[in-house]
């Protein structure tokens, strides 16, 4: 399918190129493919809801200190009196405590907000990351085949045989856990998929006549994988890592979950998520605030990615799909 | 047929070789020292090398890792470091839990994919297509631990508080002891193993049927009067599993990470609560052990979807 997409996009291209918007009093607007899956996806409530969503995380993660200093509860300071019933039980949400507080008193609404910092930063970091080195190892496998694609081909079937998140929990276990270990461990383990799919997509390109008048034109080899090639991915690839993002959270916060991600006291979704572990049974909140914001995140990233991937694609019209 | 066994098999052994250098690698190579570990605190420097002569730590590298080979292809896998029991047998004592929950997880995810792809690609748009792609983004989008969570609060909790004990909240009974405890006390585990890995496969189902369905072929057995239920489930499913199935091998791998996260949650004793267990006492032997073998079952596992690709789509040229 995604294919097809590039084969399209490249057609439309040469159509909509500004000398070929009709002869005067005859006015044709001329449309980029860009443009014209900008207008797609605007059109898509889902994807622009999704988009909303994102926006409203985003800017609440970057607002994390203002809302701390509105409420005026820091991220990790204990309200013993304020915070904790008489019996030291978490209090549920109210006034002070927009969404309750946790087993130490703590602003749950507050550390929600400061956990996606985290969240947000790691999974989008790790995605970028593995689309980077995805991109360069598919992309050199797929165009310059032979021994080349073989052993990076290799490569990429032992990465993705790898029992995954074990192995990952086995390394930070070693090389102890921080938020830089997890960042590189969800990237090393992602890389594999992205460079399975350019490949694939790259060993089609390289066959088109374009990338034979290149090389008609004395283009070397990595100008025509750069210049040539790599616009003609771009559609598959954003659609990939936005995908890879909402995994890449969810990676992080089973991470944290694990106690092998950010350590406490800092605030991420998956640490306050096992911390919860204890104390579900008193305290819904402390379980369903932060299910809810890591749930939300995901779904919207994932929902956005099926959008773009309708947007992109030349062949969804509105009654296909 | 008997070649690409061979080569398939060949290559098994590869990656299981890469596996073990890696793990070797991250093990004993890696910049931190087991010997002052396991030595304590106050340990003398005196003691830190007897530990590390002990474990052998002090030899070179390349005669480190000739032994761990050695031992490795001989089954043997050495000591846990803290109770001296054979990792073998902790390994097997765990494995009838882990086998349980990701046998049953597998069948359910199975089960659940392909009937909700099935379900819902016959008519696109419809309100069964909607509900299933629907459910299924939602289950995607879910991390594993946080569906445990939430199947264990609503599911356990909240029935037990309205005094309905559907299902235990943890713990493990065999299934030699009780097949009724056995299931029970693994529903809810399975659910959780199950569900994300059977949204992907609902959506990869659904896909490929509605590719399928578009065939000629399957408009030529319409046309010959086929009836509708035998041309959906004989003629389209059949070639609509085969990039389904190639699928399977690799999200073996995606599972098992699933299993260590469920059994933390769900109090299953089972090797994936004997890794995060070992990983917190730094035991390497256990998790080296682990490692391996959960590496080994995905790689096998590659190996028989692959055979059974070859198997089921008839169109497969192996040469």
């Amino acid at each position: 399918m995604t294919q097809s997409v590039i084969g399209d996009l490249h057609s439309v291209e040469t159509f909509a190129s500004p000398d070929d918007t009709g002869g005067p009093g005859r006015p044709v607007e001329g449309r980029s493919p860009w443009q014209l899956s900008w207008a797609r996806l605007r059109r898509d409530r889902v994807a622009m809801g999704s988009a909303l969503v994102i926006v409203v995380i985003t800017a609440g993660a970057l607002a994390a200190p203002a809302f701390a200093a509105l409420v005026g509860h820091g991220p990790n300071e204990q309200f013993r009196d304020t915070g904790l019933t008489v019996d030291g039980l978490p209090r549920g949400p109210g006034h002070t405590f927009w969404l309750g507080s946790d087993d130490l008193g703590r602003d749950v609404f507050v550390r929600v907000l400061y956990g996606a910092r985290v969240s947000l930063f790691a999974g989008v970091l790790a995605s970028v990351i593995a689309v980077s080195v995805g991109v360069v190892i598919g992309l050199s496998a797929g165009y310059l085949g032979g021994a080349v694609d073989t052993v990076l081909s290799r490569l990429i079937d032992v990465v993705l045989s790898f029992p995954f998140l074990l192995f990952a929990v086995a390394l930070v276990a070693i090389v102890g856990p921080s938020l830089a270990i997890s960042v590189g461990v969800i990237a090393f383990f992602s890389w594999a998929s992205v460079g399975r799919l350019v490949r694939g997509q790259a060993m089609s390109i390289k066959e088109k006549e374009y990338v034979e008048a290149a090389r008609s034109l004395g283009a070397r080899d990595l100008r025509i994988m750069f210049v040539d090639v790599l616009p003609n991915l771009i559609a598959p690839v954003i659609v990939y890592t936005t995908l890879l993002i909402p995994a890449a959270i969810g990676f992080e916060a089973t991470l944290s979950f694990l106690g092998l991600g950010v350590l406490p006291p800092t605030a991420t979704w998956g640490n306050m998520l096992a911390e919860s572990v204890q104390y579900y049974k008193v305290a819904w909140w402390f379980v369903i605030f932060p299910g809810l914001a890591l749930l939300l995140t995901t779904l919207a990233f994932n929902l956005l990615g099926d959008g773009i991937r309708d947007a992109l694609d030349p062949r969804s019209g509105q009654a296909h799909r | 047929m008997v070649r690409f066994f061979v080569r398939r098999v060949l290559f098994g052994l590869l990656v299981m070789w890469i596996i073990s250098v890696a793990v070797f690698v991250m093990f004993f190579v890696a910049p931190h020292d087991v010997a002052r570990l396991l030595a304590g605190r106050q340990a003398t420097p005196e003691t830190v090398a007897a530990v590390r002569h002990n474990l052998g730590l002090d030899r070179s590298v390349l005669a480190q890792y000739g032994s761990f080979l050695w031992r490795l292809v001989h089954g043997d896998l050495g000591f846990s470091y803290y109770n001296s029991e054979p990792v073998t047998h902790l390994l097997v004592s765990r494995l009838p839990v882990t086998a349980s929950l990701v046998l049953g997880g597998v069948a359910l995810w199975l089960a659940l994919g392909v009937s909700g792809g099935v379900l819902a690609a016959p008519r696109p748009r419809s309100a069964a297509d909607r509900t299933v792609t629907t459910l299924s983004l939602l289950f995607y989008s879910m991390p594993t631990f946080l569906l445990g969570l939430l199947l264990l609060y609503f599911l356990f909790f909240r029935l037990h508080l309205a005094g309905v004990d559907a299902f235990p909240g943890s713990g493990y009974v065999p299934l030699t002891q009780s097949p009724s405890g056995w299931a029970d006390h693994l529903v809810l585990p399975w659910f959780t193993v199950a569900l994300a890995t059977a949204a992907v496969y609902s959506r990869l189902t659904r896909g490929s049927m509605l590719d399928v369905l578009g065939e000629d072929y399957i408009r030529t057995a319409r046309a010959k009067g086929i009836g509708n239920m035998r041309l959906i489930y004989v003629h389209g499913l059949r070639s609509a599993l085969t990039p389904v199935v190639t699928q399977v091998g690799i999200d073996l791998a995606v599972l098992l990470g699933g299993v260590l996260v469920t059994e933390q949650i769900f109090g299953l004793p089972g090797l994936g609560q004997l890794a995060v267990l070992s990983i917190t006492t730094r035991d390497l032997p256990v998790v080296i052990g682990i490692v391996l073998l959960a590496s080994f079952f995905v790689v096998v596992a590659n190996i028989v979807v692959d055979l059974l690709y070859a198997v089921l789509d008839p169109r497969v040229h192996v040469h």
